[in-house]
């Protein structure tokens, strides 16, 4: 569905807030390219602010806000760069934007929103959705979540996604308007509920169990990572207790002293520099977040065809009961159990005019059941058609981000292990001189 | 505390035991203030311990191990640095290894061979190659105490342990104490007059010691001097021998510090290890269902492996070379608090505060170098640690790449 088109996609954001060059770089790779919408429109997350003010049960609350920014593409090329038309959505409006675009194209394989808690965090960072370094991630992933959005071949088009980016006042009743509020509740109560399907679509269920292996292994990795965070922290610090002893130690040496006080200087560097290495390994576990909630983004959508192929089977379960007892009510034999079986028996056979209007009743029945069984029919190949067709550029996606999502990784290590062999050649340079 | 797991006895590891450069050895000589007692040295030609040589060794005979450019350049660095080398001929090697077990009815115990080279006259032979245990070696300085009382003895490792608490054979312990039991010797042997005491001597050279008489009753008097008078060796001595007390005092509680980080450190490094060691499993369990994945992720899976055998050995080297030394150092100075009996050195007070002096010094010197030395072997095992981690990470990154550009290409 996308063109491989060779277009650079600017992004506005406030890129100079973000941590590394890396990020930015990943930022760029991550957007796909060719869909209509960003050719016409540059989307970016520029900035967040706290507000205060009173929620819906007339109580005074403090919450954050953050500023989407667009720009029609030509205007930027041109090179005159006028000011971005922009507007302030809170996290709420993001969520009834996602939980719109999960109704409306339930084929979707729909692009996650970033955490609403701080989850599989490490003993430094707070848990506080109100802590800065919280909020500029949160940006960060809101305008990754838009521009995820904004690239795909389907969603792209929607017009209240659209409206969503351009009009500030006055979005929420367009959402609600759609009455898809009524569709969610009960979405999400057939999601959640328990059903055989007779006949799976084998490769939905394989996808459905890929979900749920790929957001097991990604919830390990992000615990691992968490406790390997804190106890690298440990090792860092600790480091710079030596900076204190040698600078102790230096004042009791005559020759010694200028060779360890430099290097006590050096341990406090190594110490400190635990700081910017965690913050960018944050990055990547951001990175797995996505896709750890994209999996169960997929696993609705596997859920939802088996949905959809359940109540196929029921229609047409119905369908051939209804036809059985047409056959029974026309033969006179009874072969399967019924309780208006048993007490026609019981009490008389039915009239002849009882058993005509019986009979026409079943044959309308039967109608509209076969009416209802090609519909459904027709909806589930069509969603398996479309689901697919999204399942199999979500998998190409998934495959890309992943491998930069390791390369980077790899880069950050090996930054680490530069720095590190730095610090410790200066040290030993003053332990010579000692 | 050692992270690592103890070892069986019989292996010294790939290298010749002789080869292993000792941890800490004493450098060469480099005080330049002699004490009286001193012998004047022969000038001789052979100048054993300048770089001119093929065989590359220590001062006090212990060869180097040249593969290693970081030992080698260090050494004639610190051949470079000293002075006082020029005139110095080292005429005495002692080496203490090849620690065996002696299983008898009465009693199990290790013995060590003793190997000594040497020109001097005061031996019968050029070469001798004896076994002692740690009884003679406690002999031996209870001898040179009591002997020379106006020197600084160096000090011999823990004589007692806990038995129960910890194993007395086992691999890690008993080199250890070899070690230490080396170091001993060499400096004996390096000291311009306890090296030409009879009873180091006898030690070096005799088949077997003949001690037994004299040793219960020396150690039980040695023990009650020590009783009797307490403080520093320097009690009593005029007021610029307070000064190296109250260093003595300041330096020891740093050390006790450094140690305190060290080990603090290794627990941390080891913790951290233990979470290191579980990335591995998780990304190759992620590898076995993913297609395009596999590949990039198994690398990862195998990159942490390295991460974790790096982090191993650092922590290994930590507390099995570094802590050690660090301690013995503390040990060091204790012996330097206990002291011989003063009365006995009255009359010879004036000789007795030039030698003090003189070890002062050389004591000083060699403390500037051991720990130059040691603070240096740790820097070089984390950058070691570093430099293993960012092999194993840039060797992955072109396979983490190549692939993408051949699909890229297909595309």
């Amino acid at each position: 569905m996308a063109d491989s088109g060779s277009e650079d996609i600017a992004v506005i954001g406030n890129t100079d807030l973000t941590p590394s060059e890396s990020e930015n770089n990943l930022k760029n790779t991550m957007v796909e390219k060719g869909t209509s919408l960003l050719k016409r429109m540059e989307i970016g997350v520029a900035e967040a602010e706290k507000r205060t003010g009173k929620n819906a049960v007339n109580m005074q609350e403090t919450y954050t806000v953050y500023l989407i920014e667009t720009r029609p593409v030509d205007a930027a090329s041109e090179g005159t760069n006028p000011v971005p038309d922009s507007l302030w959505r809170r996290y709420s409006e993001f969520e009834l934007l996602r939980n719109y675009l999960l109704v409306a194209y339930p084929f979707v394989v729909v692009p996650p929103l970033p955490e609403k808690r701080a989850e599989f965090v490490w003993h430094k960072l707070t848990a506080d959705n109100m802590d800065p370094d919280f909020v500029e991630r949160r940006r960060v992933g809101l305008e990754n979540f838009l521009l995820r959005v904004a690239s795909h071949p389907v969603l792209s088009n929607d017009k209240i996604f659209y409206s969503f980016l351009t009009e500030e006042n006055g979005w929420k009743e367009t959402v609600f308007e759609t009455g898809f509020q009524a569709k969610a509740d009960s979405r999400l109560k057939a999601l959640n509920a328990t059903f055989r399907v007779k006949n799976p679509d084998k490769r939905f269920a394989e996808m459905k169990h890929y979900g749920d292996e790929l957001q097991s292994v990604i919830s390990q990795l992000l615990r691992v990572r968490a406790r390997a965070a804190d106890r690298l922290y440990g090792v860092y610090k600790v480091h710079g207790n030596y900076g204190r002893v040698f600078s102790e130690w230096s004042a009791i040496e005559k020759e010694m002293g200028d060779g360890l006080q430099s290097a006590g200087h050096h341990m406090d560097a190594y110490a400190a520099s635990v700081d910017d290495i965690l913050e960018e390994e944050e990055h990547y576990a951001d990175q797995l977040k996505e896709y750890l909630f994209y999996a169960d983004a997929v696993r609705a959508v596997c859920r939802k065809h088996e949905l959809t192929q359940f109540e196929l089977e029921m229609a047409a379960q119905d369908l051939t009961s209804k036809k059985q007892q047409r056959e029974e009510l026309a033969t006179g034999t009874v072969r399967t159990f019924s309780l208006k079986g048993m007490t026609s028996k019981l009490f008389g056979q039915e009239t002849p005019e009882q058993r005509e209007a019986k009979l026409k009743m079943l044959e309308t029945q039967i109608e509209e059941g076969e009416e209802l069984v090609k519909e459904r029919n027709a909806e589930c190949d069509e969603y398996v058609k479309s689901a697919w067709v999204d399942i199999e550029r979500f998998k190409e996606q998934k495959d890309h981000d992943l491998r930069e999502a390791l390369i980077s990784y790899a880069i950050m290590q090996i930054s680490m292990c530069k720095k590190g062999i730095q610090v410790w050649n200066n040290a030993k340079e003053c332990f010579s001189k000692m | 505390m050692s992270a690592g797991t103890p070892r069986s006895l019989a292996s010294s590891g790939q290298k010749n035991i002789q080869d292993i450069r000792h941890p800490l050895c004493a450098a060469e000589e480099s005080a330049s203030i002699r004490s009286a007692d001193a012998r004047i040295h022969p000038g001789s030609g052979a100048d054993t311990a300048g770089g001119g040589e093929k065989d590359l060794s220590l001062p006090n005979g212990t060869p180097v191990d040249t593969s290693s450019p970081a030992s080698s350049s260090s050494l004639l660095n610190r051949l470079q640095l000293d002075d006082d080398l020029d005139g110095e001929t080292r005429d005495l090697f002692v080496t203490v290894d090849d620690p065996k077990k002696h299983v008898s009815t009465m009693e199990t115990y290790i013995t060590y061979r003793v190997c000594t080279k040497t020109t001097r006259t005061e031996f019968d032979l050029p070469e001798y190659s004896v076994r002692r245990r740690y009884q003679d070696f406690d002999w031996l300085r209870n001898k040179l105490e009591e002997s020379q009382p106006t020197h600084l003895i160096p000090p011999l490792p823990e004589k007692f342990v806990m038995k129960g608490v910890v194993d007395r054979f086992s691999e890690e312990f008993v080199d250890t104490r070899r070690k230490a039991l080396d170091k001993f010797l060499k400096r004996v042997a390096d000291h311009p007059v306890l090296s030409f005491n009879d009873h180091f001597n006898a030690f070096l050279s005799a088949k077997d010691l003949n001690k037994r008489q004299g040793l219960a009753l020396l150690s039980k008097m040695g023990e009650s001097v020590k009783y009797v008078t307490g403080g520093y060796k320097l009690r009593g001595r005029p007021i610029e021998f307070a000064a190296m007390g109250d260093y003595l005092d300041m330096f020891t509680q740093k050390l006790g510090t450094i140690d305190r980080i060290a080990q603090r450190i290794i627990k941390e490094q080891s913790e951290f290890l233990m979470e290191l060691r579980e990335y591995g499993p998780v990304y190759s369990s992620w590898s076995s269902f993913e297609e395009e994945l596999h590949d990039p992720l198994e690398g990862v899976s195998g990159c942490m492996s390295n991460c974790s055998s790096a982090l191993d050995e650092l922590t290994e080297d930590m507390s099995e070379e570094f802590l050690p030394v660090l301690r013995e150092y503390v040990l060091y100075i204790e012996s330097m608090k206990v002291p011989t009996d003063v009365e006995k050195c009255q009359d010879r007070v004036e000789c007795f505060n030039a030698d003090l002096k003189a070890d002062w010094d050389r004591w000083q010197n060699n403390k500037r170098q051991d720990f130059r030395q040691l603070l240096t072997g740790m820097a070089d095992k984390n950058i070691q640690y570093y430099e293993k981690c960012l092999a194993a990470w840039e060797s992955l990154i072109p396979s983490l790449q190549d692939k993408q550009e051949a699909k890229d290409e297909t595309n």
